[in-house]
């Protein structure tokens, strides 16, 4: 069952003690899809990892944004979600003048956030911490956002993977937008080509190593 | 009464050949192709993603809006590019078709574009593009209690046939042609259905039945489209 | 990927930069085009069809004909038509920006070099003098767009018109048999024309953009070309070109035309 393909309104799994995850609905005694995705069970947990789709933030999302608009205290950013988000002068770690907004970040500008709180109202964002602010440098990237883990993978080691093969620094917005700073053009080429290369081969098992010989084969 | 000679010699309840594929749309968040022969749709999906014009937002639940378009050159005399009632009227229907398994209250605000296209015509073109949307959908990620199927059931003169082509749609004949394109969810409910012709209430029992067993076998080949694609990025 | 946003200022820095060292992100040299795809005859009521894939860019073009009364100042030739519609379905900036090309200007540059290089022999599409003359209709539709749609539109129209039949048509009635065709071909001259654009991005000039490489174009222009050299021109967008430049896009447009030529002929046949 784990990591079947599944369409919406097909029965994935019967049994009392299974329990509907995201993507899923209970019915009667069964589990049913109601998303397209792979299936996977932790637990007797069942839930869909979807494929496709636009970004469904999150709180505690590390995103990368572009600022659509200033008003009067804040950012509105647009994160690639049917929400925009709102980053207010309050979450920026320095004093900013009301009046000056423009000067810390202009329309048009992308910045690296973390959605700190999510309500009715909207997509809170702060860039208090260390690593997050306006880019200035580098080269942005997109990619589908489901693919984003694979790209970070377990506990970080294929991101790390990357950033050791090509000495770029490497940022990776939940959104799917992807942050590269590197010494070079090339080197920063080289990191994108390997981000793309994993995002269309996402079901490869053993993909680390298959990403391991693809830096060989460029050297 | 004598069995009528299908134009293309198919079994009265002989579908037409069908291709099915999703992905066809780079740009587009879930896209589709569907096929009965030589008519062919492509639906591709853009959303959740903010409702403009605002006044038309629902704050209480997302939007499902689907547009049909028919190219000019898809049918044997050119058809005048843009909107016209005919393809507004496709439109409206297919939303329709669509929104009882289209799970979109949690998206408030929110809009799920749907844009159908037929390259090629050669009837039931609006059930070709309510099993591409549908497709393009479940590909696009968005949440669904299942998937319709839809297909044109025919009554050619007296005799029933399933999937019309052109010709069919035409017949002269007899009573003429009686054209019911119809949709049903996986579990077997009716979404969308429309009839013009003439028909007694008892064969119309026999048509809907019919158009059940034409859209179960559609249904498979939609699903089995969307979980290839899976298998083509192993 | 899918975004409503335009390429972001530091990425755009970047794609300058890599320029000015003669390259593009993708590998190709400024003068070279992504692989080209032509597939004829994908839609069967149409007279003639061709679906152009350019890198991911993908486009669909028709031709459809009919007969007319011809105009009055050209009573002894048909008639050529030339429309074109971004759909919605291949990028959501059609419908919410911020918007790029209009769709009547890809229809009028694709008019253009079609009409200027006379390819289409307009004369030989007169059936009688002063009363009946054929209409070709190319309808342009844009399925996917990664850029360029405006010289894959090109390229399908006259894929199309290559490969297109003429319908039937029935002398006594004066009517066209919709549905039914001939083998005859369209009129076309030998004088094959190939609409290439090239684009400006800081002081380099570019061809076949992708939609990253688009976004920041400042100038561009079309240039309708034939073996014999130029039959029309077009210049779009805000920018101002000097003369080297525009003296440097002439110098590329010979081997270009050749190049590219040599890249679709085998779809032709």
């Amino acid at each position: 069952m784990d990591r079947k393909a599944i369409t919406p309104g097909e029965l994935i799994i019967e049994g009392e003690d299974y329990l509907p995850g995201e993507g899923t609905e209970k019915r009667g005694k069964g589990i049913y899809a109601q998303k397209f995705g792979l299936v996977e069970e932790t637990n007797k947990l069942i839930r869909i990892i979807p494929l496709s789709g636009t970004y469904q933030p999150r709180r505690g999302n590390v995103v990368i944004g572009k600022v659509e608009n200033i008003n009067f205290n804040g950012w509105i950013i647009d994160i690639g979600a049917p929400e925009n988000g709102f980053l207010s002068l309050m979450e920026v770690p320095r004093y900013v003048n009301k009046d000056a907004l423009e000067e810390v970040m202009e329309i048009g500008d992308m910045v690296v956030a973390k959605i700190w709180n999510m309500n009715k109202r909207g997509i809170d964002l702060s860039i208090k911490s260390r690593g997050f602010g306006k880019i200035d440098e580098g080269m942005i990237i997109r990619i589908n956002p489901n693919k984003v883990p694979r790209v970070i993978g377990k506990e970080g080691s294929m991101v790390s993977l990357i950033k050791d093969e090509t000495g770029c620094n490497i940022t990776v917005g939940q959104n799917g937008v992807i942050w590269i700073q590197g010494d070079t053009i090339e080197k920063e080429l080289l990191a994108k080509e390997a981000i793309m290369f994993i995002t269309e081969n996402c079901f490869v098992s053993g993909l680390t190593e298959e990403v391991k010989k693809w830096f060989e084969n460029k050297k | 009464m004598t069995t009528i000679k299908r134009p293309d010699g198919r079994k009265f309840d002989e579908l037409r050949k069908i291709e099915a594929k999703v992905g066809i749309i780079p740009n587009a968040d879930g896209s589709a192709m569907f096929s009965f022969g030589d008519t062919i749709a492509i639906a591709a999906v853009y959303g959740p993603k903010k409702m403009h014009p605002q006044h038309m937002q629902n704050p209480e639940k997302g939007t499902l809006r689907c547009t049909y378009n028919m190219l000019s050159f898809s049918v044997t005399e050119r058809a005048r590019p843009g909107q016209n009632r005919r393809s507004q009227e496709i439109g409206k229907v297919t939303e329709w078709a669509l929104s009882p398994i289209v799970l979109i209250d949690k998206y408030p605000n929110n809009v799920v574009d749907v844009h159908i296209n037929i390259i090629q015509a050669n009837a039931s073109t609006r059930c070709a593009g309510i099993n591409a949307a549908a497709m393009a959908l479940a590909h696009a990620g968005i949440p669904m209690k299942g998937m319709v199927s839809s297909v044109s059931i025919g009554k050619l003169d007296k005799q029933l046939v399933v999937d019309l082509c052109k010709k069919e749609e035409d017949w002269e004949e007899g009573e003429g042609a009686t054209d019911i394109p119809i949709t049903f969810t996986n579990e077997g409910e009716i979404t969308h259905m429309q009839l013009d012709g003439k028909i007694t209430q008892k064969q119309l029992k026999e048509a809907i039945e019919l158009g059940r067993k034409a859209c179960k076998e559609i249904y498979e080949i939609q699903k089995k489209a969307l979980k290839d694609a899976v298998d083509e990025e192993k | 990927m899918n975004s409503t946003q335009t390429t972001p200022k530091v990425t755009e820095e970047k794609i300058k930069k890599y320029l000015n060292q003669g390259k593009r992100f993708d590998g190709r040299k400024p003068e070279e085009f992504r692989e080209i795809i032509i597939e004829t005859g994908v839609s069967k009521n149409a007279e003639g069809s061709a679906r152009v894939k350019i890198g991911k860019t993908d486009v669909l073009v028709g031709v459809k004909m009919d007969v007319a009364t011809p105009y009055a100042d050209s009573s002894n030739k048909g008639n050529i038509s030339v429309g074109a519609e971004l759909l919605p379905t291949s990028s959501p900036r059609v419908e919410n920006g911020p918007p790029k090309f209009n769709s009547i200007e890809i229809a009028r540059v694709v008019d253009r070099g079609i009409r200027e290089s006379k390819f289409i022999d307009l004369e030989k599409l007169c059936i009688k003098e002063g009363e009946k003359v054929w209409n070709v209709y190319i309808d342009i539709y844009s399925l996917n767009d990664d850029g360029n749609v405006l010289d894959a539109a090109g390229i399908g129209a006259i894929a199309a018109l290559k490969t297109a039949r003429m319908p039937k048509y029935n002398e006594e009635t004066g009517k066209v048999l919709f549905g039914e065709w001939t083998n005859e071909k369209v009129p076309l001259s030998k004088n094959m024309p190939l609409s290439i654009t090239f684009y400006k991005i800081g002081d380099k000039i570019i061809v076949d953009p992708t939609l990253e490489e688009e976004d920041i174009i400042e100038a561009r222009v079309t240039l309708g070309l034939t073996k014999e050299g130029v039959s029309s021109m077009q210049k779009g967008e805000k920018e101002s070109l000097t003369i080297e430049e525009l003296n440097g896009i002439l110098d590329l447009s010979e081997n270009l035309f050749s190049e590219v030529f040599k890249k679709i002929e085998k779809y032709l046949k």
